[in-house]
Parts: structure tokens; sequence; C-alpha cells
């Protein structure tokens, strides 16, 4: 297994990976900006319950009376809300067999590896592009075991799963949450719905991956999870983009419930291009001795603002965030989660590393809040950060509100760079510099690495090589 | 007398604000075993790294050639990819890269020593078991929380899977206790006879030699060459100490050009 990895840093890397785009023709694309008209429109495309639609409108006031710019965090003053398609449809219908999928489509997922790894090692598959989900399917023994994983549209047009989308949809994280969540609400297409019946373990992971073809466009897709009683769930999402000039917007929602004594772990690997301001919002419930576990890789986008939380609202349940943010040349990325115990002995861990470089800002900032009822709850933040040079730059902004006086927390946090020393010592082997330093900062990620599957965890390898490269003067 | 492998000739090395070799000659010939003996601060481990190509140190004047390339001006990885290898008085720890891997991805990228995975687990436990090394160090990374002995032990493991024609052993003998220090010594037996290498083992402890045929001594005091003789002045040293090639110190203490050391030799 270490030794797959380690070819993927010898191994040339095809640039052309996530940097090609495919050309719009007689695709559906909707007006610019943001109105009623359009909001109907989406709706109305998607043939929704009435309750959908007056949601969609009412997040769209709630949208429009919010201020734009947050005053804190980096700026987005670069993103012209009155210039972004919000929807942007490629001219194909939902497809179960790649072959349905249009070829020039179906080369994109290809090119990511998304059919490979589906035959290899998936349980299910979910590919959305631009707007909307162009292929989904799923094994047929883990659908014999109940296991729902659709659309939220489609969801929403079968009279058994309408009343549950309804009863979830929404309400972990309202549209009133913050401006770009109503946005989200407003506009919100495709995306994911899984349901995981009590007491059903899935045997391989289930993946929805999300790529943004259309330039100056928005993707706003819904991920809404259910892991009932004592199941056993990894989801696992990627996103790319191609590069383009104009801003791209990605304001996704995921909304996660795992109820008791169920375990969910969600795997994220973002590879945005670098013209994406990324504004997703990312939340779970958790239950009584339930367990989430979140991987998030970012190394994507112009300005990411990524808190995934968790609400630990049952005793005993456990929560650990595992993540690496890696920001290069004009990015400015404020990742981190948060971490809300209201459970008696809850525990929470959560590790995170960022790598800066060419004047690449990582910020870290999290949130722990221990509620009163949460006895000997115990949570521990540790924050590592890798400076490549001396114009990058890495903050740490730990939050703690403690309000119960039997808990326990811990935080620690360490900045540091690559030794001269230990690239000489990988030099007078035979590495190279651009190949030492690259060494060092893969064993450096390592730890989030291999958190991830397999191909995942290549594919971090590869991205990290991607970055390095002409890192040496 | 074996043909010339490495000619540092005249040089002169320090780092930006010290002067710290001086007019420096060595010369090895291919296979051939050398010993560098020198009292501490002697400058013996910045010649080491510096025939290695560590930038920490600038070439003033004189030069390095090696198998009848002139190596001064290249880098470290070069040098090594050419047949130089460094064992480290303190090897580096490079956390989250596993040694296996490591070994695997420094071996690929010379055309003389690719080979499949399954040969090369094969040679990689061979040798591990040659220096008594736990396989399962293999997974651990790179360095990560061994101890001293092990360290070198991970060195010998390198030079022996590289097979350089010239290996410099920077103190390979210091922190070793009595078991470590025979099964490295067996290591480096066993470089001189399956590769053949030339050797320059930097050391002022004399047990390590006890096994190992030497065909030149040198003797370092204050960044100067002051003696070189055959393996019996490791005897001499051993018996005496280095006082004798340290008289006249004062005449060279503040002379970066430094001519003064000459009478010693």
């Amino acid at each position: 297994m270490s030794e797959e990895r380690k070819r993927t840093q010898v191994a040339d890397v095809d640039r052309s990976l996530y940097d090609f785009t495919k050309p719009e023709e007689g695709y559906e694309r909707y007006d610019d900006g943001l109105t009623p008209e359009i909001v109907r429109a989406i709706s109305e495309k998607k043939d929704e319950p009435e309750w959908m639609l007056e949601m969609r409108l009412a997040a769209l006031e709630t949208y429009h009376a919010r201020e734009m710019a947050p005053n804190w965090g980096p700026s987005i003053s670069g993103l012209d809300l009155d210039h972004i398609s919000t929807y942007v449809s490629p001219k194909t219908k939902q497809a179960k067999s790649w072959d349905d999928v249009p070829e020039d489509i179906k080369d994109t997922f290809e090119r990511l590896g998304i059919p490979e790894a589906e035959r290899e090692s998936l349980a299910g598959v979910g590919a959305q592009y631009d707007s909307e989900i162009v292929y989904h399917n799923m094994r047929e023994d883990v659908a014999k075991q109940g296991v729902i994983y659709t659309t939220i549209e489609d969801a929403l047009h079968d009279p058994q799963w309408e009343p549950v989308v309804h009863q979830y949809f929404g309400t972990l994280i309202p549209p009133t949450d913050h401006k770009f969540a109503a946005l989200h609400y407003a506009v919100w297409s495709g995306g994911s719905f899984v349901y995981v019946p009590a007491g059903v373990t899935l045997p391989y992971p289930l993946q929805s991956y999300f790529r943004l073809n259309a330039a100056g466009a928005g993707q706003f897709e819904h991920t809404l999870i259910i892991v009932e009683p004592g199941a056993d769930l990894h989801f696992i999402e990627g996103c790319s983009a191609p590069k383009y000039y104009e801003a791209n917007l990605h304001a996704g929602a995921v909304e996660l419930f795992v109820k008791d004594g169920a375990r969910l772990r969600y795997s994220t690997i973002e590879n945005w291009s670098k013209n994406m301001y990324n504004l997703n919002t990312k939340r779970a419930t958790i239950g009584a001795d339930a367990k989430m576990e979140w991987v998030s890789g970012s190394f994507g986008s112009h300005v990411s603002y990524l808190y995934p939380t968790t609400v630990m609202a049952g005793d005993r349940s456990s929560c650990e965030f595992t993540g690496i943010t890696f920001a290069g040349a004009t990015q400015d990325l404020d990742t981190g989660c948060k971490v809300i115990m209201n459970g008696a002995d809850t525990t929470a861990s959560v590790s995170t590393k960022s790598i800066s470089k060419d004047g690449g800002v990582n910020t870290f900032r999290s949130s722990v809040v221990i509620g009163r009822r949460a006895d000997r709850a115990r949570c521990s933040v540790s924050c590592q950060s890798l400076m490549l040079d001396d114009i990058s730059r890495s903050d740490t902004i730990p939050a703690m509100d403690v309000r119960n006086a039997t808990a326990q927390v811990g935080h620690e946090a360490t900045i540091g760079r690559i030794s001269d020393d230990t690239v000489l010592y990988l030099m007078s082997r035979g590495c190279s510099e651009e190949e030492a330093r690259t060494l060092v900062v893969n064993g450096f990620a390592n730890p989030v690495s291999k958190e991830l599957p397999m191909e995942y965890a290549v594919e971090m390898n590869n991205l990290i090589k991607l970055e390095m490269e002409g890192a040496i003067g | 007398m074996a043909s010339t492998l490495l000619n540092v000739s005249a040089l002169s090395a320090g780092t930006e604000d010290k002067p710290i070799l001086h007019d420096v000659d060595l010369v090895v010939g291919e296979g051939e075993c050398h010993v560098l003996m020198g009292p501490n601060g002697a400058g013996k481990s910045t010649l080491g790294h510096v025939v290695m190509g560590d930038p920490a140190y600038r070439v003033t004047s004189g030069s390095i050639s090696f198998a009848g390339e002139d190596v001064t001006e290249l880098s470290a990885d070069k040098r090594s990819l050419a047949g130089i290898f460094l064992s480290y008085q303190a090897p580096v720890e490079v956390p989250g890269v596993p040694l296996y891997s490591f070994l695997r991805t420094i071996c690929q990228m010379r055309p003389e020593l690719k080979t499949t995975a399954r040969k090369f687990r094969q040679r990689v436990g061979e040798i591990a078991d040659q220096l008594e090394l736990d396989q399962s160090f293999l997974m651990r990374e790179l360095n990560v929380g061994f101890s001293g002995g092990e360290k070198k032990k991970i060195e010998m493991l390198q030079l022996l899977l590289l097979q350089p024609r010239l290996a410099i052993l920077d103190e390979t003998d210091s922190g070793l206790d009595v078991d470590a220090l025979g099964i490295v010594s067996r290591g480096i037996e066993a470089y001189r006879e399956q590769v053949g290498g030339a050797l320059i083992v930097i050391t002022h402890n004399t047990r390590i030699l006890e096994r190992l045929t030497v065909d030149r001594t040198h003797v370092m005091v204050k960044g100067h060459m002051v003696a070189e003789g055959p393996a019996e002045l490791i005897g001499e040293i051993d018996a005496n100490g280095f006082e004798r090639f340290e008289r006249g110190d004062e005449r060279c203490d503040d002379c970066p050009g430094c001519p003064a050391a000459g009478d010693a030799r």
C-alpha cells in the first residue's frame, strides 16, 4: 500500500487531469443574477412539491435581506452574484449506465477516474455535472438491504421518500443560517439523498463527485444523509473544476443525521479551480453512542469558508475531524470545524494540518462549545502548520467555550518549516531539491492521507506534487 | 595503485562568515579505504559534507573531482547519483515518510538499480537480516523515534542498497554500543566485499577500524591536513593522541589562506 502511494510521487502527473473544459453548446443556462422568476423556473423544471417552491422563495427573500460581506475572514469582493449563473444544465437525462451519459461528460468523469473507482471499490456513485446529476447508480446487493442512494429531486418524486425529505430537509442548516445558506436554498440543484436503514452496514463507500464545467456559474448541490440507529456508512465527496478567469461559486449544503449507535464517515477531497469561491456549509447531528468521522482535504478554490459542524446531541457520542488544507498563490483558505458537545461522556478530537506556499494564506478557525449538560466531555484540538516560504501566511484561531466544570479540553498548535538539514539529507540520497521538499510535504500530510480511501490518497499525493512542481526557484 | 576516484585539491571552504577548511588535499583511489582522523573541531565532518555538496558551506578555492569529473559546482543529489554517499553522524528524522517506500524511491531513481517490486523486497529483507534490523522497522517513518544505533543501521542499509562508488562514513561509530558497533562494522565489510567501493572513514575512535584493511590514514587539525601516512599511523595516534600534530597551531589560528601548517606534513 505504501509502495503504491510512493509511486505517485515519482510518476509524472498529467496537468490536464483537472484543467480541461468541455463546450457548453446546447446547454440550458438560466440568466445571470437572482430573481423570483429564475427560482420559479428551477422549481418548475424540477416539478417540485409546493412546499419546496415556497421554501425557495422565502430563502430568496432572506438572501436579499442579508448583508453581503461578512466582517471577518477572507474578502469575497471579487464575487459578483449578478453575474453568476445559478443554473446550468447539460442536455441530458440522468443515466444509470455510463454508456447513456453523453460522450464529453462521460470522458470528463473517466479522466477523473470515477467509473474505474466505481467498478473497483464503491457501493454506489453519483456524478453531478454543473447543476444536474448525470449519473447515479448503486450495487444491487446494497439496494436489496433497503439502502437508498439517489438525488433529492428523485426522492421528492417518490411518495415514500417525499415526506422523509420534507421532514429533514433544511432543518439542520436552516435557510436563515447565513446569507449563502439562504442563496443555497433558493437555487439548490442536484446533490444526493442517502438513507441507510437501521442496523445496515455498507461494505463499500458511496461516492458523489461534483464537477463544475461551466464558466461564471454556481453549483448549489444539496446532500442529505440519514443513517438510522446502528447503521454504518462511509460517504465520499469529490469536487473539481477547470480554471476560468471569471469567478465561480460553490455554495452547497450537507446535512447529516446520524442516529443512536450509528456511524458515518464523511470524506472529502476538494480541488476546485483557483477562481472558485467555496462557501460551503456542512453539518451533522449525532445521537447517543453515535460516531461521526470527518476527513477533509481542501486544495483548491480562490477563497474558502468551510467549517464542518458536528452537533453532539447524544450521550457517549464521539466525533473525529481530520483535515488538511493546502494554500498556494492567490488562495485564501479559511477552514476548520465546529463541535458542539451537548451529551455527557462525549469525546471529540480535531486534528488538522495546513500547508502554505507562494503567498497562500491559511487560517485555521475552530469552535468548540461544551454545553452545561456535557459532563465529563473530553475534547482535544491539534493543528500543525507548515510554511514553505517567507511570503505565505498561516493563522490559528481556536475558540473554546466550556460551560461544564467536569469537561477536559486541550489545544496544541505548531508552525514549522522544512529544515535545510532535512532537504540536504534527502538530496544526499539522490532526491532533487523539489523531490525532497515534496517528500517532506507528503510526509507531513501522511496522517491525513492514510485516513482516505486508497484512490483519494493517491489523488491527494498527486495534488501535492502538482502544487510543489516548480516550487524551487 | 588504483586509479583516482576522488581528488580534493587545494580546497578551502567555510560557512558565510567563517573559514573552516584550509587548502585541503585528499586523493582516494578506486576501492581504497581511507581513514580521516583528528581532534574535535578539526573540520573532518565539514570536509565530508563539502564533498557531498552541502550548500551550508561555500567553496572559496580549490576543487573536488569525482571519477574524472569536476563536481565542485554540482548539487548534492547529482553527486549522490554519480556515486558519492555520506553516512550521517546524526541522520535526520523525516516524519510521515515510510522507510520502505523511501528506500524504493531512492533506488528506482537510479537506472542501474531499477528492479521489480518483488526482487527489491527480497533484497531489502536480506540486508535488514544482515544488519539484524527487525523488518517491522521498514514500515516505520524514516528515522523517526529510532535509537542512535538503529539510525546508523538504517544508514548502513541505504549504503548497501545504493552501492555507491565512494562512501564517507561520518562518525558512524559514535554512540554505538559494542553489539551495534559489531553489526555496523560487518555492514561496512559487506559493502567492501560486495560493492568494492571506496571508503573514507571519519572517526576519532579506532575501534571501528579493527576489522578493516586501511590503505591510508589522514590527520586533520584545525581545518588543515597535517599528516598522511599508512595504516600504521592509526596505531601511533592510538598510543599518543593528536598532540604532536597540534604543534604550531598558534601560527595558523587566524590565517584564512594559511600556508603555515605545511611544516607538519
